[in-house]
C-alpha cells in the first residue's frame, strides 16, 4: 500500500488506478529489462562466436588495421593518374605492376580507352542493361500480381511467388551457376542481376499499382476496355513517375550489385579491383576506388535529382 | 448542361498554352524513353557480345549441373583387355562406398586361363621403357625391342574375370557389354555396337537413333538415357555415368561405420552399449560422423550460415548504435549549428559511397578472412545509411512535442529525450530491421570475396563444378534462414509500428 501512503489526498478508486499504473508500470520496466539482457546476451555471444571463427582475433589484428592502407600508399602521388589514364610510368622495371599502357583500349589508331575507364562502362552497361530487363519483366509481372488488375487468385499467387523465388535467391549463387556455363565475363553478372531485379522491382511495381486510383480503370471498363487497355490506359500514366522512380533507385543499387558480382569472377571493374588487391598493385587499386567512389557518387546524385524531378521528395525503401 | 460556345474555348486554349500546344518531349515523352531504352538493348546486346557467348555456351553442361542439385551420379568403368576380360573400376570418391556391388551392374564372371605377362622380375626393365621406345623408333626397332621381349616370362593361369557386364539404366533401358560388342536398349531400341580394339574403332550396325551420339566415324559413341544417365563407348572401355535421385551419403560418409544402414540399423546400433569405437559411445561416434562427414561437412556450413546470420545482426545493431547519436548531430533542426551537421552528413554520405565491397576487402586484409571483417564492412555502410535516413527522419519531426518539453524548463538532453525519441523510434527500429533483413543477404555476396559467412563456402562449391548438391543444400539453409528472418522482423515491425508496415 506504498502508493496511499505517499499520496494520502488520493480517494479509494484514485489509489487503485495509481496501483494499477505503478503495476503496468514495473511490469513494462520488466520487459525492458528482460529484452536488453537477451539482446545483450545475443551480442556478447556473437561477438564472441565471431572472434573465435574468425582467422585472426580481434585484439591481435587491431594494431594492424590499416596496414591495408599503409600498404596503398605509392611511390609517387602521380603513379595514380599513370594507373587511372593508363600512361607510361618511369618505374616501369618489367613487372606487371607499372606497366599501365598495357591494359588500353584502342579504338582507332593512337586513340585508346584508358582500361578502367572501359572497365567501369562495363560494369555501368551490366548495371543498366540488367535494370532495363529488370524493369521490363517486372513491368509485365507487376500488373498480374496486383491484387486490383488480376482478379484470379491463382495467377496471382503464383506471379507474386515467382518473384519471390527471383527475389530471394542469392546473387553469388546465380553468377556461379551461369559462370559455369557462359565461361567468365559480363554475361552471367548481366542474368544474375537482372534476375534479382526482376523480382525486386516486380514487387515494388505491384505495390504501386494497388496503392493507384480505379476511377480511370472503371471508365475504362465502361466503356469496354479489355485487360491491356485497362491496364496501359488506365494505370500506367497513374504509376509510370512512381515506376520510372523506383528504375531509378534499383539503378543506384545495381551499380553496387555488378561491381560485386564483378569481385567474385563476373568482369567489370570489381574484377579488377579483386586482381589488383591481391597482386600488390597499389597504384592501380588507389586508382579503381577513386574511380569507383566518383561514380557512385555521380549515379547516385544524377538518379537522386532526377527522382526528386519526377516524384518530389518522397522517401523510398530500398529492397535488398 | 452548361457548355462553352467557341470563343470561349479558344480564349481559354489561348490562355494555357501550357495544356493544349505541349512541346514536342512532353508530348512523346514516354514513346522517346521507350525508344531509347529499346535502343539502348540493342546497344548493350552488341557491347556485351551476347550473340557469341550465347552461341558458344555450352547448354549441355547447364542440364547436367541442374540435375546435380537434386541428383548425383554414379561412374562405373568397364576396361575391356585385349584377351576379352573386363575390369569394372570406379572413381576414387565414388558416392556407393568402397567396395561396391551394385545390383544394377550385373557382371558375368567365368574361369578362363589366361596369358598373363608375369609381373617382371626387375622393375627397372619396364621403367625406362618409355625413354627407349622414342629411342627405338629412330634408331630401329627390332634389334633394341629383342632383349626386353625376351625378359619378360608369359604366365598361364585359370583366373576368374569379368566377361560380360549388364548395366541396368533405369526401365527397359539396359547397356550390355561383351567383348567384342555394346548393345544399347532404349526401350524398343536397339543398337549394336563393334568394337574393334586393335584398329580402335566403334562401328555401328544400321542407322543410329537420335539418342545415340556419334561425332566422327569410328570414334567414341555417346548414348544418353535419358534422366537415368549416360555411356561413353570406345573401342576398349565403356564409361558409365548412371543417376540416381537424390543426395548421396547426407548422413553417414562411405569411411563412416553406420555407412550403408537402414534408420533403424542405425538407431539400434545407437541404443546398444556395444561400442564400435571404445573410446567413445556410439551416439557420439555417430554424431561425430554426421557433423564431419567430409562429403557435405556439416558442422562447417552450419558454422559458415551462423557467422552470416552474426555479421548482419552485430554489424546493424553496431550501425544502428552509432548512427542514433550522429544523426542527432546531423539533424539541421535539432543541432543548430551548420558546420556540424555537414560535416556529419559528409562522413555518412563518405560512409555510404565506399561500397560494402571495398570495406569487406579492407577489412578482410585487416583482420583475416572471417565474420569479423564481414561485420565491419557491413557496419561502416550501415552507418552511413542508417545515418542518414535517421537524420531525415529527425528532420521531419512534428515540432510542437519539443516545444512542450521545453516550456516546462528541462534540460536539452531531457527535450530530446521525451520530446523527439518517442516521435521517431518506431521509424527507427523498423529501419534497422529492413536492413537487418537485407543484409543477411548481402553478407552472402560479401562473404564471397572472403569477409567470412557461408559465401565463400559456396563460392568454393561451385568453382569445382562438381558439387552442385552442396550449392543445393547451402541454398536452400540461406532460404530458409531469411524467410526466417523476414517472418521475424516483420513480426517486430508490426509491433513496433502498431500498424502493418506493407
Amino acid at each position: 500500500m506504498t502508493s496511499t501512503t505517499l499520496q494520502p489526498f488520493l480517494s479509494e478508486t484514485g489509489a487503485l488506478v495509481e496501483r494499477h499504473w505503478q503495476e503496468l508500470a514495473a511490469r513494462r520496466r520488466l520487459y525492458t529489462v528482460f529484452s536488453l539482457a537477451i539482446l545483450i546476451l545475443a551480442l556478447s555471444g556473437s561477438l564472441w562466436f565471431a572472434n573465435e571463427t574468425n582467422s585472426g582475433k580481434f585484439l591481435d589484428r587491431l594494431p594492424h588495421l590499416f596496414d591495408f592502407v599503409g600498404d596503398l600508399v605509392p611511390r609517387d602521388g602521380m603513379e595514380i593518374w599513370r594507373a587511372m589514364f593508363d600512361l607510361p610510368s618511369p618505374y616501369y622495371d618489367g613487372s606487371l605492376q607499372y606497366d599501365y599502357p598495357d591494359g588500353r583500349h584502342y579504338i582507332t589508331g593512337s586513340f585508346y580507352i584508358p582500361e578502367y575507364f572501359y572497365k567501369m562502362a562495363e560494369t555501368l552497361n551490366i548495371a543498366i542493361f540488367s535494370t532495363v530487363i529488370g524493369l521490363f519483366f517486372g513491368f509485365i509481372l507487376s500488373f498480374i500480381a496486383a491484387k486490383n488488375m488480376t482478379r484470379n487468385i491463382w495467377i496471382r499467387g503464383m506471379a507474386r511467388r515467382f518473384m519471390e523465388i527471383l527475389r530471394a535467391f542469392p546473387e553469388v549463387v546465380l553468377a556461379g551457376f551461369f559462370l559455369a556455363i557462359l565461361s567468365l565475363g559480363p554475361l552471367p553478372a548481366v542474368i544474375a542481376v537482372s534476375i534479382h531485379t526482376i523480382g525486386a522491382l516486380g514487387k515494388l511495381f505491384f505495390e504501386v499499382i494497388e496503392n493507384a486510383d480505379m476511377k480511370p480503370d472503371e471508365g475504362l471498363k465502361a466503356v469496354g476496355g479489355n485487360w491491356i487497355e485497362r491496364a496501359w490506359f488506365g494505370m500506367v500514366p497513374q504509376v509510370l513517375p512512381n515506376f520510372m522512380s523506383y528504375f531509378l533507385l534499383r539503378l543506384e543499387i545495381n551499380v553496387r550489385a555488378s561491381t560485386v558480382i564483378g569481385a567474385v569472377g563476373g568482369g567489370g571493374i570489381g574484377e579488377q579491383l579483386r586482381l589488383s588487391i591481391s597482386r600488390g598493385h597499389e597504384a592501380k587499386t588507389l586508382a579503381i576506388i577513386i574511380l569507383l567512389l566518383l561514380t557512385v557518387i555521380a549515379v547516385d546524385q544524377f538518379s537522386a535529382w532526377l527522382r526528386r524531378k519526377l516524384v518530389g521528395d518522397h522517401a523510398f525503401q530500398t529492397i535488398g | 448542361m452548361p457548355s462553352l460556345n467557341a470563343a470561349e474555348m479558344e480564349r481559354i486554349a489561348a490562355g494555357h498554352p501550357e495544356i493544349f500546344n505541349r512541346s514536342v518531349w512532353r508530348r512523346f515523352q514516354v514513346p522517346l524513353i521507350v525508344a531509347a531504352l529499346v535502343l539502348y538493348v540493342f546497344y548493350a546486346w552488341w557491347f556485351f557480345a551476347a550473340g557469341k557467348v550465347f552461341g558458344e555456351a555450352n547448354w549441355g553442361i547447364a542440364g547436367n549441373y541442374l540435375a546435380d542439385w537434386v541428383s548425383y551420379e554414379i561412374r562405373p568403368d568397364i576396361e575391356i583387355n585385349p584377351d576379352g576380360s573386363m575390369r569394372i573400376t570406379y572413381s576414387r570418391f565414388d558416392p556407393i562406398g568402397p567396395n561396391p556391388n551394385p545390383d544394377w551392374l550385373e557382371a558375368k564372371r567365368e574361369i578362363v586361363s589366361r596369358t598373363i605377362e608375369a609381373p617382371t622380375t626387375a622393375p627397372s626393365t619396364t621403367a625406362p621403357s618409355a625413354p627407349s621406345s622414342s629411342f627405338n623408333f629412330m634408331a630401329g626397332a627390332s634389334q633394341q625391342q629383342a632383349a626386353p621381349a625376351e625378359a619378360a616370362r608369359t604366365d598361364v593361369r585359370a583366373e576368374e574375370v569379368v566377361t560380360e557386364a549388364l548395366v541396368h539404366m533405369g526401365a527397359s533401358r539396359t547397356a550390355e557389354i561383351r567383348p567384342n560388342e555394346v548393345v544399347l536398349t532404349r526401350n524398343d531400341e536397339r543398337v549394336t555396337l563393334t568394337l574393334d580394339t586393335t584398329a580402335e574403332r566403334v562401328t555401328a550396325q544400321g542407322n543410329l537413333p537420335e539418342w545415340v551420339e556419334q561425332r566422327s566415324p569410328g570414334g567414341r559413341v555417346i548414348a544418353y538415357f535419358g534422366l537415368s544417365g549416360w555411356a561413353e563407348i570406345s573401342s576398349d572401355r565403356v564409361r558409365v555415368h548412371k543417376r540416381f535421385l537424390g543426395w548421396a551419403n547426407f548422413v553417414f560418409d562411405t569411411n563412416s561405420a553406420f555407412f550403408g544402414k537402414s534408420a533403424g540399423e542405425v538407431a539400434s546400433l545407437v541404443l546398444s552399449s556395444e561400442h564400435l569405437d571404445p573410446r567413445q559411445s556410439n551416439l557420439s561416434l555417430a554424431w561425430n560422423d554426421f557433423l564431419y562427414n567430409p562429403s557435405w561437412q556439416h558442422l562447417d556450413v552450419w558454422t559458415k550460415l551462423l557467422q552470416t546470420v552474426v555479421m548482419a545482426f552485430v554489424g546493424t545493431l553496431f550501425a544502428m548504435l552509432v548512427a542514433f547519436p550522429l544523426s542527432f548531430i546531423a539533424a539541421r533542426n535539432i543541432f543548430r549549428n551548420r558546420p556540424a551537421n555537414q560535416l556529419t552528413k559528409r562522413f555518412f554520405d563518405f560512409l555510404r559511397s565506399v561500397d560494402m565491397l571495398i570495406w569487406a576487402l579492407f577489412f578482410t586484409r585487416a583482420f583475416g578472412p572471417g565474420p569479423l571483417a564481414g561485420i565491419s564492412a557491413i557496419f561502416f555502410t550501415d552507418t552511413g545509411s542508417l545515418g542518414k535516413l535517421y537524420s531525415e527522419a529527425l528532420e521531419n519531426i512534428d515540432d510542437k512535442q519539443r516545444e512542450g518539453v521545453k516550456s516546462v524548463g528541462a534540460h536539452p538532453v531531457t527535450v530530446q529525450r521525451y520530446g523527439v525519441v518517442p516521435q521517431v523510434m518506431p521509424i527507427f527500429a523498423s529501419q534497422a530491421l529492413y536492413f537487418w533483413e537485407s543484409n543477411t543477404r548481402s553478407a552472402t555476396v560479401i562473404g564471397a570475396v572472403g569477409a567470412g559467412g557461408i559465401g565463400l563456402k559456396l563460392w568454393e562449391a561451385m568453382r569445382t563444378n562438381s558439387d552442385w548438391e552442396n550449392v543445393a543444400y547451402m541454398v536452400i539453409l540461406i532460404l530458409i534462414v531469411v524467410f526466417l528472418f523476414d517472418a521475424a522482423s516483420n513480426a517486430l515491425r508490426q509491433r513496433l509500428m502498431g500498424t502493418k508496415a506493407h
